[in-house]
């Protein structure tokens, strides 16, 4: 593999790196503050959940870095392998995972766990990426799309088998990557009514997640929309310039598991409207900015990573605020940089690392690793 | 390497910003619905917040205090603690439920399952001396809590028990006065609030706010301690002396309705309300049974219970035949002993007849035939009207709970049978109040006055006084025949069958009455007599009823004494002077 020096970016791309930093340490704070009532009851240790998430963020620092410093192209050449691999793990993990809050999602590596879910999601950007550069035509056709769309299915029944959320996202991203890669519009039209569909059948195969649009219409209603209206007690109660850091009522015990899916209601008790306000405007510069990379990129590869990076950050952050504000139905589905999670940080940051390379590319690594 | 080359379209970056601006879009949907709740919805959401935080512990506010016409306390407050349990706080659940069962004396059972259960605060008991719950908060226990709380006492035990009433187990009034003035006297209780976590621990850095309990105000009554004292004790002697089943005697001003004393013997404990006032042998009794003797005990015969007034309602038909003019002082009656009303032979008292007599004879013999006259020449609708204009088709309004209405016969049922037998007290029903009631409008010229204990409220520290209003109805008769009845009623304490309620050197007036009970048959009787001083200017009424007294049962005898004795006490205690000496000299030579 060609990997001269040359080929390293010149230019690092200073706005979404300070992002990415902000957004890093914002979360770091929040995360703290939301688990540390947890820690202190579970373990005894009101950093415990903090030490762990630094832990998994050095890592993911580190990994952006490396990724930052690797032309992408050749993560797209692996992006079959990465695939391939997500689907042997996302197999495993229904087969040896570890039970975590009633859901196998874990696979133990020695002391650490691996979520592959997570890994599936990097992959299937560069696996789209792949297959879509593969094609041989200069635009995609409807063949494309059926059969690239045939191709995710596999790891969307293999993760979806336990994990709805994530099987969305993964179609989702699919999706709008398919979109952005074909010129045409109705097409992919109906490609969306194949994809909800998809989310169709898939709502109405159990009947759980019926009842998850009874309690969506009226949480207060039904025992299991305890935690969404723990949830919006806490943002309601926020009101416009919040608590203050750190003095949350409803992280302590009454919003379950605040430091995970429903930390952003424990950042609007705290911070209020503004606080709020500010971590969306943050995420929505962020995605402004990798769309601004993928626009400026030459070629379409760096182009379709980036924006397959932001149909992810975008997805999660929409569906996650969406979910907390109970503007859909309940779903898990973390928040990015933010809630508590150790896989989800080292991808996400290895993500950033792919955008920062594409970014630094852009200007004159393409050329640069043409030439060899 | 070459075939993955491809570049980055015009469309391509078209579509990728399409795919922006739609995130972008509903980025600022969800931030609208952020400002939908945490900006309009806001308070509903951080009230419904605050009510899961927020423990609340109540801080029971002390009872008003009832104090007697002269300051005398007849309802006070102790001191004693209530002992409840914090579930989730509770560390050894074994000692807690050994050492609350050992202290409190109470089934272990009981602590148990009180302990077990699942709750944000248990109590497991009331009314707790502080003596013992001082014992307890040593142990330290975690999640018992011992809070101070107020016991009802009365300091003058079964004294006019059946006024004042007693309070129940949350200090809430249960009969009486306590329940009338319930309002005013319970006080509004105070909160501690304090925030809790989930598990419901108590966060020490939010404090806890605590708003202060407002005491009740005191309510003073027109009760006057000595005064009741007296006639219950003159009443617990006619009792026993003449082996009665009860003995009732009311006193009120006639010229404002404040009643004086009201007493019902046998009372009962009000520091002990629950235990039956008679040797009854309750152990055979069932739950239900009892609460129906304790229910039967707690009734105030005064008002809660009516009765066959008698010869005592003469007063009533006498008044309305004044007023009427159908009957006047020159006219004269012709008693046989009996009249034939329709088909009835309706006897007199006196079987042999009294003859000829005056109309002041006829009052002062009590002679039936002579009042079924008058109440004939009344006739239905005549005597009907005044029974509702003298006020006693309506309650009399008395601020004590359970007041029972007179039990009168139909206007358009009403033959002259029932016309004669009511013109003399009998076939009709009323209670002792609403007849001491409308007595007090005849022979006070005329007012009808609301019978009342409720003078004043005022707050604990005697700050705020408010004065207790009552409403009066005048003109229920002439100032003329009202100082007709009372001189007539006098000449019957003077001269006629009341004169065993005579005083020397005071002017009284009084009736006297003894009916008998349904069914005839059982021979049980009811005497009662009704006096009043000064006669020409009413200052005291006073109402005794023996019920059901052994031997000797005419109210003249055995009831009159009563109201003397209580009299010869009561009238120098309220500052009623004697008459000058000659007009006493006089009375006693008109006696003679």
């Amino acid at each position: 593999m060609a990997t001269g020096k040359e080929t390293r970016p010149a230019n690092t791309d200073h706005t979404l790196l300070i992002l990415v930093w902000i957004l890093v340490a914002f979360g770091m704070v929040m995360l703290f503050s939301a688990s540390a009532y947890n820690g202190r009851v579970r373990f005894g240790d009101s950093a415990y959940y903090l030490k762990k998430q630094l832990f998994a963020t050095s890592l993911g620092l580190l990994v952006m870095y490396v990724v930052s410093r690797t032309d992408y192209h050749f993560f797209v050449e692996l992006a079959p392998a990465a695939y391939l691999l997500s689907l042997l793990l996302s197999g495993a993990v229904l087969l040896f995972g570890q039970e975590i809050n009633g859901s196998k999602r874990w696979l133990a590596i020695g002391p650490l766990s691996f979520q592959p879910s997570e890994f599936a999601k990097v992959a299937v950007i560069l696996f789209l990426t792949w297959q879509i550069l593969r094609e041989k035509r200069k635009s995609t056709g409807l063949w494309f799309m059926c059969r690239t769309m045939i191709t995710l299915l596999p790891i969307v029944a293999l993760v979806g088998s336990n994990n709805l959320s994530t099987a969305i996202i993964l179609l989702g991203i699919g999706v709008i990557l398919i979109f952005a890669s074909s010129p045409r519009y109705l097409r992919f039209l109906a490609v969306a009514g194949v994809g909800v569909g998809f989310v169709a059948v898939f709502l109405a195969a159990e009947s759980y997640r019926m009842e998850r649009l009874a309690i969506w219409r009226n949480p207060e209603a039904y025992e299991r929309g305890f935690q969404t209206i723990q949830g919006l007690y806490a943002i309601g109660s926020g009101g416009l310039f919040g608590r203050g850091l750190g003095n949350s009522l409803q992280k302590l015990g009454f919003v379950p598991e605040a430091q995970n899916d429903m930390i952003f209601s424990i950042l609007c008790e705290e911070l209020g409207l503004v606080g709020a306000g500010a971590l969306i405007l943050l995420f929505l510069l962020l995605l402004w900015r990798l769309c601004v990379i993928a626009s400026r990129c030459r070629d379409l590869a760096g182009a379709m990573i980036s924006a397959g990076i932001m149909a992810h950050l975008a997805i999660q952050v929409i569906l996650n605020i969406a979910v907390v504000t109970n503007s859909i139905p309940n779903t898990g589905i973390t928040l990015p940089f933010v809630s508590y999670g150790g896989t989800s940080v080292v991808f996400l940051l290895g993500e950033m690392g792919l955008a920062l390379n594409v970014s630094g590319c852009d200007r004159n690594g393409f050329r640069a690793y043409n030439s060899h | 390497m070459q075939k993955i080359e491809k570049k980055n379209r015009t469309f391509h970056r078209k579509k990728i910003w399409l795919v922006f601006l739609v995130c972008a879009l509903m980025l600022f949907g969800l931030i609208g619905r952020l400002i939908y709740l945490m900006g309009f919805r806001s308070d509903y959401y951080y009230e419904k917040a605050e009510d899961l935080h927020e423990r609340e512990r109540e801080i029971k506010a002390a009872r008003g205090r009832i104090l007697d016409a002269g300051g005398t306390v007849l309802a006070d407050n102790t001191t004693v603690c209530t002992v409840s349990v914090i579930h989730s706080q509770i560390e050894d659940e074994e000692t807690v439920i050994q050492v609350l069962s050992r202290e409190l004396e109470m089934e272990e059972e009981t602590v148990r399952a009180r302990v077990e259960k699942v709750s944000s605060m248990e109590r497991i008991k009331t009314n707790v001396e502080k003596s013992v719950g001082d014992v307890i908060r040593e142990y330290g226990l975690a999640g018992v809590k011992v809070d101070e709380d107020y016991r009802r006492t009365y300091p003058y035990g079964s004294l006019a028990s059946r006024v004042l009433g007693f309070t129940g187990s949350d200090n809430q009034g249960i009969i009486g006065l306590e329940v009338e003035y319930d309002d005013v006297l319970s006080g509004t209780p105070g909160k501690i609030l304090t925030t809790t976590d989930a598990r419901g621990i108590e966060i020490e850095e939010m404090g806890e706010s605590r708003e202060e309990p407002v005491e009740g105000d005191t309510l003073r009554v027109s009760l006057d301690v000595n005064i009741q004292m007296y006639a219950q004790q003159a009443a617990q002697k006619v009792m026993e002396e003449k082996s009665a089943r009860s003995v009732s005697i009311l006193m009120m001003n006639p010229q404002n309705g404040e009643i004086y004393a009201c007493v019902n013997v046998p009372e009962f404990d009000l520091n002990d309300p629950f235990t039956l006032n008679t040797d009854v042998d309750t152990s055979s009794l069932g739950e239900e049974e009892l609460q129906d003797l304790r229910n039967q005990m707690w009734r105030n015969p005064c008002l809660n219970d009516t009765y066959e007034p008698g010869s005592t309602f003469k007063i009533i038909t006498m008044s309305a035949g004044l007023e009427e003019g159908v009957v006047h002082m020159e006219d004269t009656f012709y008693c046989p002993g009996y009249k034939i009303v329709e088909d009835r032979t309706i006897h007199c008292s006196n079987r042999n007849g009294h003859g000829a007599q005056t109309f002041l004879q006829a009052v002062e013999n009590s002679c039936n035939p002579a009042f079924m006259e008058i109440g004939l020449r009344l006739g239905v609708s005549g005597f009907y009207q005044y029974f509702r204009q003298f006020g006693l088709l309506k309650k009399t309004g008395v601020d004590l709970p359970g007041e029972a209405s007179t039990i009168m016969h139909q206007e358009e049922n009403m033959g002259e049978v029932e016309l004669a037998t009511t013109a003399f007290g009998q076939s009709f029903q009323v209670t002792p109040i609403a007849l001491a009631t409308t007595v007090c409008a005849l022979i006070n010229g005329g007012r009808r006055v609301t019978p009342h204990f409720g003078v004043a409220v005022e707050s604990g520290d005697g700050a705020r006084v408010t004065e207790l209003e009552y409403p009066v109805e005048e003109g229920i008769v002439s100032g003329e025949t009202s100082r007709t009845v009372c001189s007539v009623l006098e000449k019957v304490v003077s001269e006629g069958t009341g004169k065993n309620a005579a005083i020397e050197g005071y002017s009284i007036g009084g009736k006297t009455a003894t009916s008998q009970t349904l069914p005839r048959s059982a021979n049980v009787y009811i005497s009662s007599f009704l006096g009043f001083a000064p006669a020409d200017k009413p200052q005291i009424l006073c109402l005794c009823v023996i019920y059901d007294p052994q031997g000797t049962y005419y109210g003249g005898t055995v009831a009159a004494p009563v109201v003397r004795d209580i009299f010869e006490n009561v009238l120098p205690y309220l500052g009623i002077e004697k008459e000058t000496q000659e007009e006493n000299g006089s009375s006693v030579s008109a006696k003679g």
